[in-house]
């Protein structure tokens, strides 16, 4: 055991950073972009950032639970899209609180076909959420027989979330913002989010302590599943489209966004605060560019660039080391 | 640090034992004169001639071969293609590599068809196989581990042979075990390794098993234990009944009381694992089932036996037992969350600090805070964290698989008093160990297995390494 007195102990610059790297990757945007564009730093585009990252936000809090027990969902992207289309369904069907229910319950189903292959017959994550991926953007495109669905006046009731405000500000972003809340608190203080990450560190140890690690296994699958099917939701309510084709790599952005956000995807370390810094990171890369007039196609490559860049920020120092 | 500060003298034509407990640094030190292993310090010589060993090639150019326990040869290769391997020439002359290879194995009392497939063999064989390779390469020093472990007696005898006929052969043989009775039949010195440093070398004729038991230990050996408490033999609390899973554990039966401590003892691989994770309900058992209180049950899950009053202290701490990163108290309250957690599933913080903090006291847990992660803490503070998991989880039955191993001693002494501490509250105990002394020195009983059997039970005025072998041993 060392003998050194921890008072003494200054923490060096490599931990400072795998700390605080997240906010200092967004305090270096902040400033290149105040600097790039007088419009930037303004509420208006700030909102604008937030609004058009809710969707991806809200995967991201699924894909942090599922990242926390060592797994991965390749789905979020095809169960959003699922989740679109029936949304837009389903509120021409039924009362539009029973057919969001209904589309947040499909996605949950989606999320416990992964979990119980991945908990129960321990088949790796990888293959079985992309196989999941599949289906759920083939059921998307049966279900919208391919095509977009309008959905009109029977839609009114929830296009008016989409595009509306409370207090000044937009009500997607406080639904970000609200379950962002809810999963940090999750996380830090209650048994669930304890557990969740102790699987994630030590799967062996927490089932020897009698703990039925397949329940929690299962459950974030299946939270995954909820909220993908809620940010297919929002984006409906935002273009009064239910669409099979959105949500396409929305799993990558997700999981950078985690991973941004200093998760380890060898699970047990990440939290709900620097997922959402990662989530807001990635939204004001595009922004940025969007500003700066970079044409689409180059877009991607220097998001792809910049998230090296950002990983190295959180990895490198542990990476020299070696 | 595995190796700080160790001296091995070797004469030619001696067998030099090389003793100390499981972590005492005796592979370390195999491996560093094998050649797989660098020193950061300190130096290697031969016959006087310091020489620098950087891969196990080297070592091997150098005359020393290391027999090691997982043996390394090409099973899918002949024999005489293993004892030449690595120095086949481009044109082969099999005639004359069998011929070679033959007279090898004949020199050792052995008869193996050199044109055998090396899977084939018996595991003795497979060590006889191995020694013919290191005799062909003039090997001038044969490191032994463990040999013995997986060979059963009649094996035991003839590789004991084998190795007095290198002796005479003026071969430096270094031979690494823990049956003590066993080195002291063949072992002419022996060297006692203790957390890294080479503690005392000493002619085997002049000291015992006891002796050198303490030295491994570094204390007296009624110290170690400490006084016993009292207990009170009480009801049977876990009845095995038939209780089997084939190819691990043939149906066995066994009952264990309050205030008893049970030990099993056995050669590593003998089932005694795979039993109680049986039990415990982490391995499924296919015949059987158990009662824990006179009620019956069937262990489909770990889960299963915590509700049934069950708590294994498993043989990987690091792997099984704890969370290293997360914090001590986390640890602690994992298998009974019920008392720390307020409606909703919040985490009552505060009684989860006092609970634990308490338990920590009363363990007498090394830590400046049950708030710093488990890593922080050395191996035997580490145990008593899996300790107090299972004393907050009001387990009745423990187990436990290995309980010192890793550990200093000063914890190794706390811990068993821990262990006589529980039995004489009233839980029952079962221990697994594979140092004999430790079993004789706690338990009441020792039930021994041999391949997944249970061979028989030994009472205290039975107890001793050569009964215990006995069991344990073909």
């Amino acid at each position: 055991m060392s003998t050194n007195s921890p008072a003494l102990k200054l923490p060096s610059m490599g931990s400072m950073i795998n700390t605080y790297g997240t906010v200092l990757i967004l305090i270096v945007l902040l400033i290149v972009a105040q600097a790039m564009s007088d419009v930037f730093l303004t509420q208006r585009n700030m909102f604008n950032i937030l609004r058009q990252v809710t969707a991806t936000g809200l995967m991201s809090i699924g894909m942090l639970l599922v990242i926390l027990t060592r797994g991965i969902d390749l789905s979020v992207g095809s169960v959003a899209a699922l989740g679109s289309v029936a949304s837009a369904t389903f509120v021409a069907d039924m009362s539009p609180v029973m057919g969001v229910a209904a589309t947040i319950g499909l996605g949950g189903l989606c999320g416990l076909a992964s979990g119980i292959l991945v908990g129960f017959l321990r088949l790796p994550p990888f293959v079985t959420t992309l196989a999941i991926m599949t289906i759920a953007r083939g059921a998307a495109l049966i279900m919208s027989q391919g095509q977009p669905i309008r959905m009109g006046a029977d839609g009114a009731s929830i296009t008016a979330f989409g595009s509306g405000f409370w207090l000044g500000v937009p009500l997607p972003v406080i639904l970000l913002i609200a379950a962002f809340v809810v999963a940090a608190i999750v996380l830090t203080f209650t048994r669930f989010g304890r557990l969740v990450k102790a699987i994630g560190s030590n799967e062996d140890a927490v089932r020897l302590s009698g703990i039925n690690v397949q329940f929690y296994i299962i459950s974030v699958y299946v939270i995954s599943g909820m909220l993908a099917a809620a940010a297919g939701i929002v984006s409906t309510t935002r273009t009064g489209i239910g669409s099979a084709n959105i949500g396409v790599g929305a799993e990558l952005d997700a999981i950078a966004a985690v991973v941004i956000g200093g998760a380890s995807l060898m699970g047990g370390r990440g939290n709900a605060i620097n997922t959402f810094i990662g989530v807001f990171i990635l939204g004001i890369i595009a922004n940025l560019m969007n500003l700066a007039g970079v044409p689409g196609f180059y877009q991607q490559v220097f998001k792809g660039g910049i998230i090296i860049a950002a990983m190295l920020l959180q990895y490198g120092s542990t990476l020299v080391k070696r | 640090m595995a190796l700080k500060d160790a001296t091995l003298r070797l004469k030619s034509g001696e067998v030099h034992a090389l003793l100390g407990e499981n972590g005492a640094g005796k592979s370390t030190l195999m491996n560093v004169l094998g050649g797989a292993l660098t020193p950061d310090s300190g130096d290697i010589r031969i016959g006087g001639e310091p020489v620098m060993f950087k891969t196990p090639h080297d070592a091997i150019r150098r005359g020393v071969a290391v027999i090691h326990q997982e043996m390394a040869l090409a099973t899918d290769l002949t024999v005489a293609e293993n004892i030449f391997l690595g120095r086949l020439p481009a044109r082969i002359n099999w005639r004359n590599m069998r011929r070679k290879a033959k007279a090898l194995i004949e020199r050792l009392g052995f008869e193996i068809s050199p044109g055998a497939t090396v899977s084939d063999l018996s595991v003795a064989h497979q060590q006889v196989v191995e020694i013919a390779k290191a005799l062909s390469l003039n090997a001038r020093v044969v490191v032994f581990d463990e040999p013995t472990a997986v060979l059963s007696t009649q094996d035991a005898e003839r590789l004991l042979s084998v190795i007095r006929q290198l002796r005479e052969d003026g071969v430096g043989v270094v031979y690494i075990s823990h049956r003590l009775d066993e080195v002291f039949r063949i072992a002419d010195r022996v060297t006692v390794l203790k957390d890294g440093v080479s503690i005392d070398t000493l002619n085997a004729a002049e000291t015992s098993v006891n002796g050198v038991i303490e030295l491994m230990v570094g204390r007296k050996l009624s110290a170690i234990f400490g006084e016993d408490v009292p207990r009170e033999i009480g009801e049977v609390a876990l009845k095995v009944n038939n209780l089997g899973a084939e190819g691990r554990v043939t149906p066995l039966s066994f009952e264990l009381r309050r205030g008893e401590i049970l030990g099993f003892g056995g050669l590593v691989g003998a089932g005694r694992t795979d039993l109680v994770r049986m039990i415990f309900g982490a391995d499924r058992a296919q015949t059987g089932h158990i009662e824990v209180f006179g009620k019956e049950h069937r262990m489909r899950t770990p889960r299963a036996g915590v509700r049934a009053g069950l708590g294994l202290v498993p043989e990987s701490r690091k792997d099984q037992g704890v969370l290293l990163d997360f914090p001590i108290r986390t640890n602690v309250t994992m298998p009974r969350l019920g008392p720390v957690t307020a409606p909703f599933g919040f985490i009552r913080f505060g009684a989860e600090a006092q609970t634990v903090d308490g338990l920590a006291k009363a363990l007498r847990l090394k830590a400046n805070s049950t708030k710093d992660p488990v890593s922080s803490l050395s191996g035997g503070n580490q145990q008593k964290v899996v300790l107090a998991k299972w004393i907050h989880a009001e387990g009745e039955i423990l187990i436990f698989d290995e309980p010192t191993r890793g550990v200093d001693v000063g914890a190794k002494t706390e811990i068993y008093t821990l262990i006589r501490q529980m039995a004489a509250e009233g839980k029952a105990i079962i221990v697994i160990s594979s140092e004999h002394h430790e079993l004789f020195g706690l338990c009441d009983r020792v039930l021994v297995m041999r391949e997944g059997t249970l061979t028989g039970a030994l009472m205290p005025d039975e107890y001793s390494e050569a009964n215990l072998l006995k069991l344990a041993m073909s």
